[in-house]
């Protein structure tokens, strides 16, 4: 069955732009970006979208759909009414190239930040040995897919501009987390946490995960354990004082 | 990154979208529902805390938002162990005494937090809907820093849990089949699991290390941590009316206004 659905599109250049409204035919079981490239083909040819692997596993995708951060090729048109007009608009925590594509170096900006992993200096690759256990937590974390709409939905930095030197955002704060969690990293992350990335910024509201589209729990899993770590750091003195009488290093 | 004010280049660079949020969805409702709970527990609280209805000797119920009594004006069978630390010279109403310390747990808590930061702050009231305020620092500075207390107030919820655990038993040994004695129950029950589920919890049975087949007790502990954390905020709406529902029914029961046979 297929039927004509009512679109509005963000088109613009620059963050100057408006919404566009079109009429365009829907099928059966296709999504919103199988409609996007429909206005490519037919009516909005110099129509700027990027994409890939059309399956929620490359990233590509990100845009706002009726408001909400989706992958426009997981959001199926079924779960639409067909006499609803649909909202298509670029993330809107970073700035736009051209139509709905924007420019995400914020991102990798943010992760170059990051010391990378650093495993002891008495131990060279090849002689890692650890349990399925010991690493299962953080290979929850590897499911990203760089997306990054839950750096785009955060509100520390959609709302506030000003907050982006000073905020990783929840990608980056859940590779900090994978990291300090690994039994081999020995890297101090935990006071940089705190300190250079923004961990402090975060009010825990959960629309990281609520995106998520790989269903990463990253506020329970990752932000909040590596807030009870710089506790653990930082602000506890019983753990200060544990850790001085036991000599242990952290 | 260059960009620092909201009217900087950069700024306008984003998307030009006038309005607040384009979902079409009912974001409101979530934010509106738990404005409403949480007030609702607030407003509660405040006139529990003065209303001097809170033990009723025959079966041994004693209010949950009363709970330890440790006045010298509580009654006699409603001191917690027939203890009464605090002297005469403390007037005030015994439940301001202790109800710091679960209240405590419940502020700090993080899934409290979520929604209260939500509902009450609006910030943000839903996500991808912009938030009023012009500025933001979150927990980076005072007062919201002190949230990082969270874990001291759970050790004292682990107490006040168990005693609220301790009267339900008193009240099953003397009333096994009051339907006072089974709410208490239900209610150290649920509260018991809130506390458990907490975040702060799982972060100290073995949440904070690295090498987890190397404390195999801890870990298992962990993984059962684990699963009731993910029922954290079931768990947290749940505990929260029972223990009103709880602390309301003991208090009717004192009064005289529930009177009917097994009350």
């Amino acid at each position: 069955m297929s039927y004509k659905a009512k679109f509005k599109v963000w088109r613009g250049e620059g963050g100057e732009g408006k919404l566009e409204d079109f009429t365009v035919e829907v099928n059966e079981g296709e999504v919103v970006l199988d409609i996007i490239h429909r206005l490519q083909a037919t009516q909005a040819p110099d129509l700027a979208v990027r994409w890939n692997c059309k399956a929620g596993k490359c990233g590509s995708c990100s845009m706002e759909i009726n408001g909400k951060p989706r992958l426009g090729c997981m959001t199926r048109m079924s779960t639409f009414e067909e006499d609803e007009t649909i909202t298509v608009t670029p993330m809107r925590t970073f700035p736009v190239i051209k139509d709905l594509v924007t420019d995400v170096s914020f991102n990798y900006q943010k992760a170059r930040e990051i010391p990378s992993f650093t495993p002891p200096a008495d131990v060279r690759p090849g002689e890692y040995r650890m349990k399925q256990v010991d690493v299962e937590r953080s290979q929850e974390f590897r499911k990203c897919i760089e997306c990054f709409m839950c750096n785009n939905v955060c509100h520390v930095i959609r709302d506030h501009e000003e907050n982006k030197p000073a905020f990783a955002g929840p990608r980056f704060l859940m590779r900090i987390a994978e990291l300090d969690m690994h039994p081999y990293d020995v890297a101090e992350r935990k006071d940089s946490a705190q300190e250079q990335h923004g961990l402090g910024y975060c009010n825990i509201t959960k629309c990281c995960t609520e995106v998520c589209p790989e269903h990463i729990k990253i506020t329970d899993n990752a932000l909040i354990p590596m807030k009870e770590r710089v506790v653990d750091r930082k602000y506890d003195p019983l753990v200060w004082l544990g850790n001085k009488i036991f000599r242990r290093k952290s | 990154m260059t960009q620092t004010t909201p009217e900087s280049p950069v700024r306008r660079q984003r998307a030009q979208i006038k309005v607040r949020t384009l979902r079409t969805d009912n974001w409101w409702l979530a934010p509106l529902l738990t404005f409403l709970g949480l007030s609702s527990f607030l407003v509660y609280g405040v006139w529990a805390i003065f209303d001097g209805s809170y033990y009723y000797a025959p079966s041994e119920y004693i209010a949950p938002f009363s709970s330890p009594c440790l006045a010298t004006s509580c009654p006699e069978g409603a001191r917690f162990l027939g203890l009464a630390p605090f002297g005469d010279w403390y007037t005030l109403p015994p439940g301001l005494l202790i109800l710091g310390l679960p209240g405590g747990f419940r502020l700090t808590c993080y899934y409290y937090r979520k929604s209260y930061y939500r509902s009450f702050w609006l910030s943000p009231p839903a996500c991808a809907v912009q938030e009023p305020h012009g500025k933001y620092s979150g927990e980076t500075r005072f007062p919201l820093i002190i949230q990082n207390i969270h874990r001291y107030f759970f050790y004292a919820a682990i107490a006040i849990g168990l005693i609220l655990a301790y009267d339900a038993v008193l009240a099953l040994i003397h009333t096994p089949t009051g339907l006072g004695t089974w709410i208490l129950i239900l209610n150290a029950v649920l509260i018991n699991l809130y506390t458990l589920s907490c975040h702060s919890c799982r972060h100290i049975t073995a949440g904070r290390l690295n090498h987890f087949s190397r404390h195999p007790v801890r870990y298992k502990a962990w993984t059962f941590v684990s699963k009731l954390n993910a029922k954290h905020q079931p768990l947290a709406w749940a505990s929260m009316f029972s223990v009103m529902g709880a602390d309301f029914y003991v208090r009717l029961v004192a009064k005289g206004i529930v009177n009917f046979p097994f009350a």
